[in-house]
Order: structure tokens, then C-alpha cells, then sequence
């Protein structure tokens, strides 16, 4: 099969919206077909991977715990837009933790989450074959 | 060229499914090939034969069925998106044991990977939505 270079790009704030639940879908189901992905975070986009997030008053699922089984499926690129969270007032630090296996190195644990700046982020983009927007 | 497209809003709220109807239409008359449409988000609500817009507006969703008459399109509805928002076509409306069916004609309900192999297939991924 093909390989294309796939970017999932998530600008929306976990809740409130369905954006990212289904995005994070699509990622799922996306990585069955052995494709390159990366998975962009900006914008609002960014709170997706805040660490600590409680939906219990709110009445919905929290979905954010899945975001740390991706590395299990082979998505190991996730790009934070830097000015975005520099923005929303969010450093690395309030991130969670997402590690893969680099089966490459030794199966050693390495960060997925990759912060780059806002010109960086351009460039990713423009390398890929297929965005899909979210 | 090969186009996939994807609608990703509800119908008469947000223009996407007016604007990917006008862009495959235009697309296929000017000679291209569109091999699918998926519906995502709000934009599985297009495919409800139920709407009754006022009879001095578009029917969006009897454009598409004309539409994918005419050229033999593809229209998927994503399930897990479908299911999620009351549209079920009769296997699925039986297999969930409810009463009633909602899909219009020339519109099929499938998975995720639709989407994704439409990706790989196509030259050029369009999105409609926000």
C-alpha cells in the first residue's frame, strides 16, 4: 500500500466541543493503515494535552489517559505549537507525559511530545501529503 | 485529478455541505474525479431523508442523492460519528433495536478507514467544515 505523510491537526479545546474526541478517532483508526502520521496541537488545540484534566463535573467522558496509549500504535510525533501555549499561558510543564518505544534504539522510552516554534509548525505542514483538520 | 472530500458541519447551519456540493459538482463537470464524500462530525447529518427544509429553499440533502445518481458517487456517513447523532440506516437501526431508519438514498454508512484510504487514493484531500 501507499505510504503517505498524514498530519492531524487539532485546534479546538478538549471539551465543549466533539472536535477532539472524534479527531483522536480518527488517529485510532488511522493508524491501522500503517500510514506516516504526525498529530499537530495549536490554538485552543493545546489544552488537549494538559495533564490533570477532570470531567467530572461536567458530565463527559475524559478522554485525555488515550493520548498516552498512542505510542502504542505507532504515532509518535506529536507536535505543541509554542506560541500557543505561550499564549494560553501553558509551558511544557503542565503537559502530560506521553512517551513511545523507539524500536529502532532499543525499544528506549522517548518523548512523543515535541514543541516547536510557530514557523516550524508551518514546515511541518507543508510536508505532508494529506491534512486533516480538526 | 483525484478529489476526496470530507464535510465536517451540519447541514443549513454551516455552508460546508452547500460548498463541497457546489465544489464536486464543479469538480466533476470540469472533468475530475471525486471517488468518495465522507460525512463526519455534523456533517452525518446531511444524510437524514427526514429534513423538510421550506419549499422555497435548497434541499441539501436531495442535491447530494441527485448528485450521486448522476455521477455514481460514493457517499459515506462515518458510523461511530452516525450512531452517535440518531442516523442509522436499516441494518444498523435493526441491530440496535430501534424502530426507524433514517438514511436517504445514494448514501452509505461505514467505518473510519473510509476515510483514511480515501487519503491514500486521492491526489488532493478537501475538507469542508470550520
Amino acid at each position: 500500500m501507499t505510504t503517505k505523510k498524514f498530519l492531524y491537526v487539532n485546534r479546538k479545546a478538549p471539551y465543549g466541543t466533539i472536535y477532539a474526541l472524534e479527531s483522536l478517532e480518527v488517529v485510532l483508526i488511522g493508524a491501522a493503515f500503517e500510514q506516516d502520521v504526525s498529530v499537530a496541537f495549536l490554538d485552543d488545540g493545546v489544552f488537549q494535552l494538559t495533564k490533570g484534566q477532570d470531567t467530572g463535573g461536567i458530565g463527559v467522558k475524559n478522554f485525555s489517559p488515550t493520548f498516552r496509549a498512542l505510542g502504542d500504535y505507532d504515532v509518535t510525533k506529536l507536535y505543541v505549537e509554542r506560541e500557543s501555549l505561550e499564549e494560553r499561558g501553558l509551558t511544557e510543564a503542565d503537559l502530560q507525559e506521553v512517551t513511545y518505544e523507539d524500536e529502532d534504539d532499543d525499544w528506549a522510552e522517548k518523548p512523543s511530545i515535541r514543541i516547536i516554534s510557530r514557523a516550524e509548525m508551518a514546515d511541518v505542514m507543508a510536508d505532508q501529503d494529506v491534512v486533516l483538520s480538526f | 485529478m483525484k478529489f476526496g472530500v470530507v464535510v465536517s458541519e451540519g447541514p443549513y447551519t454551516h455552508q460546508a455541505a452547500d460548498s463541497a456540493y457546489l465544489f464536486v459538482k464543479a469538480a466533476l463537470e470540469a472533468g475530475h474525479e471525486v471517488p468518495r464524500v465522507f460525512f463526519y462530525h455534523d456533517g452525518v447529518n446531511v444524510a437524514t431523508r427526514l429534513s423538510v427544509p421550506p419549499q422555497d429553499e435548497r434541499n441539501i440533502q436531495e442535491n447530494w442523492t441527485a448528485l450521486a445518481k448522476e455521477h455514481e458517487l460514493d457517499l459515506v456517513v462515518c458510523i461511530a460519528a452516525a450512531q452517535r447523532r440518531g442516523m442509522l440506516d436499516e441494518n444498523e437501526a435493526k441491530r440496535q433495536g430501534k424502530d426507524a431508519d433514517n438514511i436517504a438514498d445514494g448514501f452509505r454508512i461505514s467505518g473510519l478507514g473510509q476515510l483514511i484510504e480515501m487519503g491514500i487514493q486521492t491526489d488532493r484531500l478537501v475538507t469542508f467544515g470550520d
